[in-house]
This record gives structure tokens, C-alpha cells and sequence, in this order.
């Protein structure tokens, strides 16, 4: 079937933010391109319009973007003696599918990670000592600076037209910016979007007691923007249904408002959608992939051929993908030797709740990354001397627009109805809002991914199996993070307040983040990482995987800003280097 | 590159889009089918008026799913999880019946995007829903075997209860001191609950929520396309009424 299916320069397997930003570059560079998407195309007029995208029901409760359990799911469990059930619906996160992906329903929270985030292992060894690192904590440098990742952050902040204030430019700090973040070389494209009433408050409370609150960069518009590829987005309108929803109104930045007008007119690039990628196949060297096998939705199965293969789909997909296909050494969490699946992390969230007696707040109004944060408990922003663990996170109001239905209904809250209820909510819903916090997770010796044993997805292949739970230092940290916000929380003066500190175990009901990190994780040495510095798989030249995938361990901030900028990086070797000298590893091992 | 691209191509895609839709209306279900398109070369594949615009369920206030017994329970649930009171409607009055009996009959009820393979086991707390039985099946056994304990106790099917007896056997069955044959009965509380709150608070156009009650009660103004103009007036309510994704009543005819 070779002259049904001839060789591509270049296969992309999922088509959501890092497929895109790949197929842009590669096809720039001349490369003939084709995309796979086992989910359907999706546009903003047909899919998400501005005459039905606000509806709860469909969209959040339903999950008419996220991926179908039905299709695919993976089993959890929080240790290792646990046998592990399978995510029959979802809950704890929200993979997307179709074409833009998780990008299609994320808030449009752009972060840069700290410049000591990339330093995780040798900074807190450094500064603290090799007690700050317990044996089975296994956490890793990157292989990569902040300096080196800059260019591309900046790059995604203006593809996106990314709303807010820089808060260090080139060394000096800036009033009104987040004075914690590393030195960017400009400001950001657009300026903060407008502040509703409850982020002003935390952030005139977090100021009194010497906090450093700034507006959250939002891949949200303040204004009409074009961007560098001569795309443009429209101002936000506050609607609130923007987080976990398509936006209807172009002001949100994803791979259709940002890539995708540019990249479907292109005569070297082809996507299919319906086409799911079931294996990686191996040239008999076993260093190089010679073909995907496909299964497109009329289920005809087949071998596509192709010099470089970019495995672009969700984290959790492209790990399984390279563990049902046998590329790379499956890790072991018994001996700690093998590098699929290693090094799985999350993040750790908790609010504080907050009620006032007569002040107004609005909270219907919002967009996704619409709020006032803290960077002063994140990352190593903070002594932590004597504290018990390390990393942190940020904290803040995040009006991302308060949907009833989500407002109201807790899975693990089952007190919250009857006529005291309704006459609680009839006066309250108006004046409450949270703060919340938004914790990194470190990586640990018994936290992986691998094949389950028992159950099946539709094609009966082995399910992916996630073995995860909170650890001392995730618990000590999100309760310090918690403490803070509470303070906080008690200068604004409301008449209410409820914390709800993260406890116990790792729990797949309710949501929490679609913040999902490691399994195939980037270093300096094939030992202890999958992938190199450029997200090239160490023994698979032609392979590289993108996405946060490659993470050695959780930070404390949303992870599309570093997903992206790691993307433009990988983009920007396999132009300037790869391409010299096809099939050879851009890093010596 | 597929030479079957082109505007040839995108119409014949868009007709079959169309077609699944259409399928999709007369089941009273969405679509899950995936299109398989191929798409490159010659432009974006969007076409203009061919949205993908909800379907309402059939106006017609009479139950699909639930037995007669079945409505009683629900109704009386209804009532006693956001009774009707001096501040306005409650789930009875706002159709949260009614839409629980249209989730019921369709794709929600079957767990249609659930993954229902076994071997099943009950799990932990931390692994979530676990049971064999799709959300229709579990309300089916559930509201037996709630009838059945209370004939049990006291020779009433539960809407026949006191207002008092009703909350008191709902709460044990919230905080899980009530068990039921059968069925796991805290998991199906966390489910009646969730749909309660999803008849009061989703859109108009599902059946519940209706004249926006839910929406009246708190302040939640619905589908607004713009909130711009208010988002730096501090304090101030917001001043316009609720509208949903299908208008507000007063735009319509008749």
C-alpha cells in the first residue's frame, strides 16, 4: 500500500497547540507536513458560535470537547497496592479532543516558569542542602535555562496576543508587573484586561500585608490584535464561559484564532481528522521510526511512512503511544531504571471561600485568565528554611465567571440543598468569590505511568495505568499556600470565610487541573530522561515529543506558556540543525 | 496531498455533517460520530450557516423515561431538594423533572461517552463511579428500591411521605446511613443531586430552569454576550434580566 500512502517529510500525531505551532514551522521550512487527529475539525462559527457556546449543560457538564471515556480512558489508583479502576467518566482533568485540543477549552493562562524551576534538583540542593531532596523524590534539571527558553515564550506570548504587564524587563523590575518573574525583552503585546471588583480587593489586601499582586497574563484580548502571522482575534467581552468552553467570539487565543487561518491555506500541509495513530513502528535498527499505523474512522488500518514523526497529542496519549509501541525503556519503580512513564506529576489546589455582607461582586462576569495573583509563595520565591518541603505556588482571584451549575453542585458535598440551601444561595451567590492557590507537584519514585494489566480501550489495546498521590512535601506545601490565602482572605474584611485545604489522597472526582506532566521527560542523559534537550527522543532520532510530556516535575504555574516555548525551541533545532544532517541525534549522549 | 480536497470535497463533508445532525434530532440524542474529513491545501473547511446549533428536547410536558411511580418519586424529590417558597419556584415548578427524564432518555442516561467495560469492582472513594449500571439504569433500580424501603418502614412509596420523612430519608441517603438494595445509594444521590442542580441552572432550552427561575433567584444573567461596559462598576448590580441561549420569552411570538 506504499503508493497509496507515500512517504511524508513530516507525520504529526494530534492536532492541538504544539501540532499546529510544528506544522507552522516545519511547513515554513519547505517540509511536506501531514497532521492526524483522531477527533473531528472544529471552528469557531460552526462549533462554538456566540449563539449557543454559553451552555453549561453541553459543554462543562456534558463534555462535548473532552475526550470520550468511552473511547479511551486509563485506570487510576494512589499506590502501587491498590489495584487500579478505570476513569469511567471524567473528573480530576480534562484532556480535549479534536482539532486544537485541551488549547480549545483552556482558560488562556500564559505563565513562564521561574528560572530556578529549570534548575529544580541542583538549586534546592544548593541552597538548602541534601536533606531538601528525600532519595525517593526524583526530581531532575531540565537540561535547559530560562535564558534559553526566553526568545520562545516571547514568541508564543505574541502569537497569542497575550493580555498583561511585565513585571521585569531585561533586569529592571516594573511597577505593576509580578516583580518574581524571570527578565523577559519586552512587555507583553497587550495590556491587562479590565479588573472586576473581587480581584481588586484581594489585590488591595495582599498589597497591605506586603504581597506583590499583578494582573494575570491572559490569553484573553484587551483589545483587537493581529498577530505576527497576520491573524486577528477580538476584544474579550467578559462573558464568562471561557474556561472548559470554545469561545465564540475570537478573543480567545487557540490554535484555530492564532495558526490555523494561515496553515490550512498552505499547499505543503494536509490534516486528517477521524485518524487516530495506533503504534510507532521501528526500522529494524530500532533507532528510527519508519511508519505510524493509522486507523482512520471507516476503520481502515494502514502504515504511513515518514522521515520525521512528531508525537504532538495530549501527554497522557503520548506516553501510552510510546508504550504500546515499545519505544524507549518502560520504567521500573522498582529499581528506578527505565524512562516511559517516569517521573508522572500533577499540580495541588485548594481556595479559600469568601462572603461578604453587602458588597456586590458580579462574579457571572469573567474570562479565563481574568484575576489579580501572588508570586510571592512560588516557585523558590521564598525562604523555605525549616518549612518541611520545597517548591510553591501562586495565589489569587481568578474571575473566570461563576457558572451556576459548577458553582453549586460538589461531588463531595452533599449537604447543599433544601430550603435553608436555596435561601443561602438566593443572598449569597452575588457577594462570594474564592481565592485560590495553584501548587506544583515534585516528582516521586512511586508516582509513573504504565500499561494496566486488565482492562481495554476500544480497539482492546491495554488501557494506560496512572499510579499518583499526593506526598508529605505536595501536602506541607499546599497547606502553607493555603495559610497565605486565608490571611489574605481575613484582610478583605468579608463576613464568611471557608477554607478548604487539599487533604488526603489524590481524588479522580472532582475536577482540579488538566495539568498532567512527565512520562517521557527531557535531561542530560538518556539514563534518567527520554529526551533530550530539543524534546528529540534519545534513542529515536527521527522521534521527537512535545508537550509537558517532558517535564521532569510539576512548577507552580499553568504549563502552556512552557509547552509552547519548549515547541518553538525543538521547531527552531530541527530547522537550524536537524534538517543538515536528517536521523542524527542533535545531542551527543 | 489527497486530490479528493476542494470545494467538492468540503460540500460533500458538510452534507454529511448535516446528515449526522439530522440522525442525531430524530433519536432526540447528539451527535458522536466522528466525520473523517481530509482537509489542506485550499482553505479553512467552514461553510457559512451550517452551525451546529443545540437541539431543545419536545416541549410536550409528558414523561419518556420515567414510570408513573417512577415521576411520583422524582417530582417529590424534586419539591424537597429547592422547595417552592416566598423567594419563588422551586425544582417541581422550574421542570427539573422533566429534564431529568429527558437526560434520562437519551445519551446521558446511557452513558453513551462513559467507558462501561468491566471486570467491575466497587473501588475506592478516590476511584470514582464504579458501578455496572448506566445513569438510567441506576435511577431505574434506585427509585425501587427507595419505594420498597420506605413501603418497608412505614407502608408509603416515598411520595407519600411527610414533608419532614422525605428530607430525613434524603439526607441519610446523602450522608450514606441509608443503604439501598441493590444499588450503591450514596453513588446515586451524588447523581440526583448533580441533576437537580442541572434542571434548576442549565439552560431554558433543556427543559428545567424554567422562565429562568433558577437563574432569577440568584442574580445569574444568563447567556449575555457582553458584560464590558459593567465590569468596573464595583458593586453596582447588574441591571438587565436573564436571557437564555433561545431568547428570553418575551421575544417570541405567541
Amino acid at each position: 500500500m506504499a503508493g497509496a500512502h507515500p512517504k511524508v517529510d513530516v507525520l504529526i500525531v494530534g492536532f492541538g497547540w504544539t501540532g499546529a505551532i510544528m506544522a507552522q514551522e516545519l511547513t515554513d521550512a519547505g517540509l511536506n507536513v501531514l497532521a492526524v487527529e483522531r477527533g473531528d475539525w472544529m471552528d469557531t462559527a460552526t462549533d462554538f458560535s456566540t449563539t449557543f457556546a454559553q451552555d453549561e449543560l453541553r459543554y462543562y457538564w456534558r463534555k462535548e470537547l473532552f475526550q470520550k471515556p468511552a473511547h479511551e480512558t486509563l485506570t487510576v489508583r494512589n499506590n502501587a497496592t491498590q489495584t487500579a479502576l478505570p476513569m469511567r467518566s471524567l473528573g480530576s482533568f480534562l484532556p480535549g479532543v479534536g482539532v486544537g485540543g485541551a488549547g480549545l477549552h483552556w482558560n488562556g493562562q500564559v505563565w513562564r516558569f521561574l528560572p530556578s524551576d529549570f534548575t529544580a534538583r541542583s538549586h534546592n540542593l544548593e541552597r538548602y542542602g541534601k536533606t531538601a531532596v528525600p532519595d525517593d523524590m526524583t526530581i531532575q534539571d531540565w537540561g535547559i535555562t530560562y535564558p534559553e527558553l526566553e526568545p520562545y515564550y516571547d514568541k508564543f506570548e505574541y502569537l497569542c496576543g497575550v493580555s498583561g504587564k511585565a513585571g521585569n524587563l531585561s533586569g529592571a523590575v516594573q511597577q505593576g508587573g509580578d516583580p518574581f518573574e524571570g527578565p523577559r525583552s519586552r512587555e507583553y503585546p497587550n495590556p491587562p484586561l479590565d479588573m472586576p471588583y473581587a480581584p481588586m480587593l484581594f489585590a488591595q489586601a495582599a498589597a497591605s500585608l506586603g504581597h506583590h499582586p499583578f494582573p494575570h497574563p491572559a490569553a484573553n484580548m484587551s483589545r483587537a490584535y493581529t498577530n505576527p502571522l497576520g491573524v486577528q482575534l477580538g476584544p474579550c467581552t467578559y462573558c464568562g464561559f471561557c474556561e472548559k468552553y470554545g469561545c465564540g467570539n475570537y478573543a480567545k487565543s487557540s490554535a484555530q484564532t492564532t495558526i490555523l487561518p494561515v496553515l490550512m491555506r498552505k499547499p505543503n500541509f494536509t490534516l486528517k481528522t477521524g485518524c487516530e495513530a495506533l503504534k510507532l513502528n521501528l526500522a529494524a535498527d530500532g533507532k528510527t521510526v519508519s511508519s505510524v499505523t493509522l486507523i482512520d474512522a471507516d476503520g481502515q488500518t494502514y502504515d504511513q511512512p515518514a522521515d520525521l514523526v512528531i508525537l504532538s497529542a495530549y501527554i497522557l496519549h503520548n506516553v501510552r503511544l510510546l508504550l504500546l509501541s515499545g519505544v524507549g525503556k518502560a520504567y521500573d519503580p522498582n529499581t528506578g531504571e527505565g524512562v516511559i512513564g517516569k517521573n508522572y506529576a500533577y499540580q495541588i489546589t485548594s481556595s479559600v471561600g469568601f462572603t461578604f455582607e453587602d458588597k456586590i461582586l458580579n462574579p457571572f462576569m469573567g474570562a479565563g485568565a481574568l484575576g489579580m495573583m501572588m508570586n510571592d509563595f512560588n516557585g523558590d520565591n521564598f525562604d523555605h528554611s525549616g518549612l518541611g518541603f520545597i517548591g510553591g505556588g501562586y495565589i489569587g482571584v481568578l474571575q473566570t465567571g461563576a457558572r451556576p451549575i459548577e458553582t453549586f453542585y460538589n461531588p463531595n458535598d452533599l449537604t447543599t440543598w433544601g430550603g435553608d440551601w436555596k435561601k443561602k444561595v438566593a443572598r449569597d451567590y452575588l457577594k462570594t468569590f474564592s481565592v485560590a492557590t495553584h501548587g506544583a507537584v515534585m516528582s516521586h519514585k512511586g508516582n509513573y505511568l504504565d500499561l494496566d494489566p486488565t482492562y481495554r480501550d476500544v480497539f482492546g489495546r491495554p488501557l494506560m495505568r496512572m499510579t499518583f498521590d499526593y506526598t508529605d512535601n505536595e501536602h506541607k506545601m499546599s497547606d502553607y499556600l493555603t495559610d497565605r490565602a486565608l490571611e489574605v482572605a481575613k484582610a478583605m474584611n468579608p463576613r464568611d470565610i471557608t477554607p478548604r485545604y487539599r487533604k488526603g489522597s489524590w481524588d479522580v472526582v472532582p475536577y482540579q487541573t488538566t495539568h498532567n506532566t512527565g512520562g517521557a521527560i527531557m535531561g542530560t542523559d538518556p539514563k534518567s530522561s527520554a529526551l533530550n534537550r530539543y524534546l528529540q527522543m534519545w534513542d529515536v532520532a527521527n522521534l521527537f515529543v512535545m508537550g509537558s510530556t517532558a517535564f521532569p516535575q510539576n512548577a507552580g504555574y499553568n504549563p502552556t506558556g512552557t509547552v509552547a516555548a519548549l515547541a518553538y525551541h525543538a521547531a527552531d533545532a530541527i530547522k537550524s540543525q536537524y534538517l543538515k544532517a536528517p536521523g542524527q541525534p542533535l545531542v551527543q549522549a | 496531498m489527497d486530490s479528493s480536497d476542494g470545494p467538492d470535497g468540503r460540500e460533500r463533508t458538510q452534507l454529511s455533517r448535516r446528515r449526522i445532525l439530522a440522525a442525531g434530532a430524530l433519536l432526540g440524542t447528539a451527535p458522536l460520530g466522528v466525520a473523517a474529513e481530509t482537509i489542506g491545501g485550499s482553505g479553512p473547511p467552514w461553510a457559512p450557516n451550517t452551525a451546529a446549533y443545540p437541539q431543545s428536547p419536545d416541549p410536550a410536558q409528558r414523561y419518556d423515561f420515567f414510570s408513573g411511580p417512577e415521576a411520583a418519586f422524582i417530582e417529590a424529590a424534586a419539591a424537597r431538594m429547592i422547595p417552592k417558597d416566598e423567594l419563588g419556584p422551586g425544582a417541581l415548578e422550574a421542570g427539573v423533572p422533566i429534564f431529568i427524564d429527558r437526560q434520562l432518555a437519551g445519551d446521558f442516561g446511557k452513558g453513551a461517552t462513559w467507558y462501561m467495560q468491566g471486570p467491575w469492582d466497587a473501588g475506592l472513594p478516590t476511584q470514582g463511579y464504579q458501578s455496572r449500571y448506566t445513569p438510567a439504569q441506576m435511577y431505574r433500580a434506585a427509585i425501587a428500591a427507595v419505594d420498597k424501603a420506605t413501603q418497608n418502614a412505614s407502608n408509603n412509596p416515598f411520595a407519600k411521605l411527610s414533608g419532614e420523612d422525605q428530607d430525613a430519608f434524603l439526607k441519610r441517603l446523602a450522608s450514606g446511613d441509608q443503604q439501598l438494595e441493590g444499588v450503591d445509594a450514596k453513588a446515586w444521590f451524588k447523581l440526583l443531586l448533580q441533576n437537580v442542580m442541572e434542571g434548576f441552572f442549565s439552560d431554558p432550552i433543556y427543559g428545567g430552569n424554567r422562565d429562568m427561575a433558577g437563574w432569577k433567584l440568584i442574580g445569574f444573567p444568563g447567556a449575555r454576550y457582553d458584560m464590558t461596559a459593567y465590569v468596573k462598576q464595583y458593586g453596582k448590580p447588574y441591571p438587565l434580566p436573564p436571557v437564555g441561549i433561545g431568547g428570553r420569552p418575551a421575544w417570541s411570538r405567541g
